[in-house]
C-alpha cells in the first residue's frame, strides 16, 4: 500500500490496541467487554495486513493460536476459583484486593476497581477473542492467493 | 469441595477445560496430550457417572451458578435469576449417550485419524462438542439451552469440514452451518419473545408463568422449527446426508449423539416448558413430522450408492421413530396414558438404541473407507473375506437398525409399534414399512460391500478401532437380550420425568 496507508497504519495500529484493551477493561463498567474489545483489537491486525501485507503478519500464526487456546484455559480456570461455593462464584468481589472494592451503593461513576473476577474473565475472553479473530486474520493473509502488496 | 454436589457443572467445566487445554499439550508433544485427552475423558465419563447414579437413586440434582450454595437456586428476594443447572432422569440418560458416543469415538480415534490431517484439532472439536452435549442435557435455563446449542453446532461444524482437502467436506460443512445458524437464530428469537413477555429465562419459572397466548403459540412453533432443523427431521434434513457422509466416522457418532441431544432439548420445551398446555394437536404436528421423516429418509436411502450416504439416511429415519414415539405419547398421555407411556419409553428407548446401532453402522462405514479406500457401493465387494470383524459388526448393526429381533432396535420399535397402533393402525403400518425398507436398504448394502468374490485387497483394520464398535456391538447384544430390565431401570424413569415429572422437576428448580 501507499505510504500514506502506511503512516495512518502505523498511528492507528497503537491506537485500536489501546482502545480495545480499555473496551476490555471497562467491560463491567460500560458497553462493551471482553468480546467487543478483543474484537477492536484484532482490527489492528487487520489493519496491518491490509498496510503491510501478508508478510507483516504471517508470523503471527501460532502466537494467536496459542493466545486463543490460553483465554480459553483462563476462563475455564476463573470459573474453577470459586469452587469452594460453587462454579463461577466470585470470590474476588468485595474481597479488597485486585478489583476487589466494594460497590458504592446508589448511582456513581462507575469504580474500575471493583467488580471481582468478572474484569478478569472479560479479559480471558478479551484475549480469546484476539487470538482467534487475529487468527483467522493471518489465515486469510496466508490462503489469500498471494497478492502481496 | 464437595464432589457430589459439584458433579453436573464439573461435568461440562472439564471437558471445556480439557478441550481448550488440549491443543497447547500438543505443542509439548503427541504423548502428553493422548495422556491429557485420556484423562479428560475419563474425569468427565465418571463425573457424568455419577451425575447419572445420583439421579437415578436421588431424584432430580439442582446447582446454582456463581452462588454461594449450589442449592441456592432463588436469588435474594426469591426470584429465579440465576443460571442453573437441572439434571433429571432423562437429562442423565441422554448425557450418558452423549458420554458413550464421546468415549467410543475417541477410543477409535487414536489410530483413524492420521496426524498430519489435523489429529489434534478433531480432538479438541470432538471434546468441545461433549461438553456442549452436557451443556444442553443438564442445564435449567432457556438461554443456555440456546449457548450451548451453538457451542455444539460451531463444534460439529468443524467436525464436519475436517476434511478441508475435499470438496465436499467443506461444501456439507457450509450447508450443515446454514440450517444449524437458522435455526439458532429462531430459538434465540424465541427465547426473546419469552423474555419480553414474561422477563424470565429460567425453564421452571417460565413453565410455571406461560399461560397460552398468542406469542406463546408463536414462540413454541419457533422453538419446534428451530431444533427440528438441528434435530434434522425430513423438511429440514438437507444437512444430515451430506454431513454424515463426509465427517470423520469418530465424527458421525458425536453427530448422531448430538441429534438426540437435540430430541431432548425438543422434548424437554414440549413436556415441561408447554406441558402445562398440552394440547393434542401438537401432539399430531410432532406424529406427522416423525411419520413424514422415517418414510420419506427410508426410501431415500434405496436410492443411495455412497455407502456413508445410505446409512446417513438410515440415521435420519431413526430420528422419525423418535419423533414418532414421543409424539404418540404427546398425544395421548392425557387421555389413555398406559398407551402413552408406552409410546413414550419407546421413543426414549429408541434414542439410546440408535445412538449404539447406528453409531456402530457408522464407525464399520469408515472403517470400510480407510482399509478399502472408498465408500462407493458399485466398486467394493467382497470385503468380507479380509475384514471378517468389519462385517459382523455392520451386519449385527444394520439388523439392529432395521428391527430384528433379539437385538435392541427390535426392542424400541415394537413399543413404539404397540403404542401409535392406538393412535392409528395406519401409523405403525407406515413405521413397519419403513424398517423393512431399511432391511432391504441394508441387505443390499452388506451384500455390495461384504459379499462376493473378493476384488480388492483392503488393509487391515487397526485393533482400537475394533474395539471401540465391539463396545457399541456388546451394547447393541446386551439392550437387545435384556430389554426389560434397561426399560423398568433406565428408560421408565426418563419417561416418568417427562410426564408425571414436571411438578417434581418445577418444585426441584424452585425449592418448594
Amino acid at each position: 500500500m501507499s505510504v500514506v496507508v502506511r503512516t495512518i497504519a502505523r498511528i492507528l495500529v497503537p491506537v485500536a490496541l489501546l482502545f480495545g484493551g480499555y473496551v476490555i477493561l471497562h467491560g463491567h463498567l460500560t458497553p462493551g467487554g471482553g468480546f467487543q474489545g478483543g474484537a477492536v483489537a484484532a482490527s489492528a491486525v487487520a489493519l496491518l495486513l491490509v498496510a503491510f501485507g501478508t508478510s507483516a503478519v504471517k508470523g503471527l500464526k501460532s502466537p494467536f493460536a496459542v493466545l486463543e487456546d490460553l483465554g480459553g484455559v483462563a476462563f475455564v480456570v476463573l470459573g474453577f476459583l470459586g469452587i469452594g461455593y460453587t462454579f463461577f462464584f466470585n470470590v474476588l468481589a468485595g474481597s479488597g484486593g485486585l478489583f476487589g472494592a466494594p460497590v458504592a451503593p446508589g448511582p456513581n461513576p462507575g469504580f474500575l476497581n471493583t467488580g471481582g473476577t468478572l474484569p478478569l474473565m472479560n479479559w480471558a475472553v478479551g484475549f480469546k477473542v484476539i487470538g482467534g479473530l487475529g487468527a483467522v486474520v493471518v489465515l486469510f493473509a496466508l490462503f489469500g492467493g498471494g497478492d502481496d502488496r | 469441595m464437595n464432589l457430589a454436589l459439584h458433579a453436573p457443572i464439573l461435568a461440562i467445566a472439564v471437558p471445556l477445560l480439557g478441550g481448550f487445554a488440549l491443543p497447547l499439550w500438543a505443542k509439548f508433544g503427541r504423548p502428553l496430550r493422548d495422556l491429557w485427552l485420556l484423562l479428560v475423558s475419563a474425569a468427565t465419563a465418571s463425573l457424568v457417572g455419577l451425575v447419572a447414579f445420583q439421579v437415578y437413586t436421588g431424584g432430580i440434582q439442582v446447582y446454582t451458578l456463581g452462588a454461594a450454595w449450589p442449592t441456592d437456586t432463588l436469588a435474594p428476594g426469591g426470584f429465579p435469576i440465576r443460571i442453573v443447572l437441572a439434571v433429571d432422569a432423562l437429562g442423565a440418560l441422554v448425557g450418558l449417550i452423549a458420554t458413550l458416543a464421546a468415549l467410543v469415538g475417541f477410543a477409535y480415534a487414536a489410530r483413524y485419524l492420521a496426524e498430519e490431517e489435523g489429529k489434534t484439532l478433531a480432538l479438541t472439536l470432538g471434546t468441545l462438542l461433549w461438553a456442549g452435549m452436557l451443556g444442553m442435557a443438564f442445564t435449567g435455563d432457556l438461554f443456555n439451552l440456546f449457548v450451548f446449542f451453538e457451542v455444539t453446532s460451531i463444534a460439529a461444524c468443524g467436525l464436519i469440514g475436517y476434511r478441508t482437502w475435499t470438496s465436499r467436506g467443506p461444501e456439507a460443512a457450509f450447508k450443515t452451518m446454514v440450517l444449524y445458524t437458522v435455526g439458532g437464530l429462531f430459538v434465540l428469537l424465541a427465547i426473546a419473545l419469552l423474555y419480553g413477555e414474561y422477563g424470565a429465562l429460567n425453564l421452571a419459572h417460565l413453565a410455571r408463568l406461560l399461560r397460552g397466548s398468542t406469542v406463546d403459540r408463536v414462540t413454541l412453533a419457533l422453538l419446534l422449527g428451530g431444533l427440528l432443523m438441528k434435530v434434522g427431521a425430513v423438511p429440514v434434513h438437507m444437512w444430515a446426508p451430506d454431513a454424515y457422509g463426509e465427517a470423520p466416522a469418530q465424527g458421525v457418532i458425536l453427530l448422531v449423539a448430538n441429534t438426540q441431544v437435540s430430541l431432548y432439548a425438543l422434548f424437554r420445551i414440549l413436556f415441561t416448558l408447554y406441558g402445562g398446555l398440552a394440547d393434542p394437536g401438537i401432539g399430531w404436528l410432532v406424529v406427522a413430522m416423525g411419520t413424514l421423516t422415517l418414510l420419506v429418509a427410508s426410501l431415500m436411502a434405496v436410492v443411495q450408492m455412497d455407502l456413508g450416504r445410505l446409512i446417513a439416511f438410515g440415521a435420519v429415519s431413526q430420528i422419525g421413530y423418535m419423533l414418532l414415539g414421543v409424539g404418540v405419547g404427546l398425544t395421548v398421555l392425557a387421555s389413555r396414558p398406559a398407551y402413552g407411556l408406552l409410546a413414550l419409553q419407546g421413543g426414549i428407548f429408541h434414542m439410546l438404541n440408535d445412538a449404539l446401532a447406528i453409531g456402530l453402522l457408522f464407525l464399520a462405514v469408515g472403517a470400510v473407507e480407510k482399509a478399502a479406500g472408498g465408500r462407493n457401493l458399485g466398486a467394493l465387494g467382497g470385503l468380507g473375506h479380509d475384514l471378517k470383524w468389519t462385517a459382523a459388526f455392520f451386519f449385527l448393526g444394520a439388523l439392529a437398525l432395521a428391527g430384528i429381533p433379539p437385538l435392541n432396535g427390535f426392542a424400541s420399535k415394537l413399543m413404539i409399534y404397540q403404542g401409535s397402533f392406538l393412535l392409528s393402525p395406519i401409523l405403525s403400518a407406515l413405521a413397519i414399512l419403513a424398517s423393512i425398507l431399511l432391511l432391504a436398504v441394508f441387505v443390499r448394502a452388506f451384500q455390495g460391500a461384504f459379499l462376493g468374490p473378493r476384488m480388492l485387497q483392503p488393509e487391515p483394520v487397526p485393533s482400537s478401532m475394533l474395539l471401540a464398535m465391539g463396545a457399541l456391538a456388546l451394547g447393541v447384544l446386551v439392550l437387545g437380550l435384556f430389554p426389560d430390565l434397561v426399560v423398568r431401570h433406565v428408560v421408565a424413569p426418563a419417561a416418568d420425568a417427562l410426564w408425571t415429572g414436571r411438578e417434581v422437576y418445577l418444585r426441584a428448580v424452585f425449592g418448594r
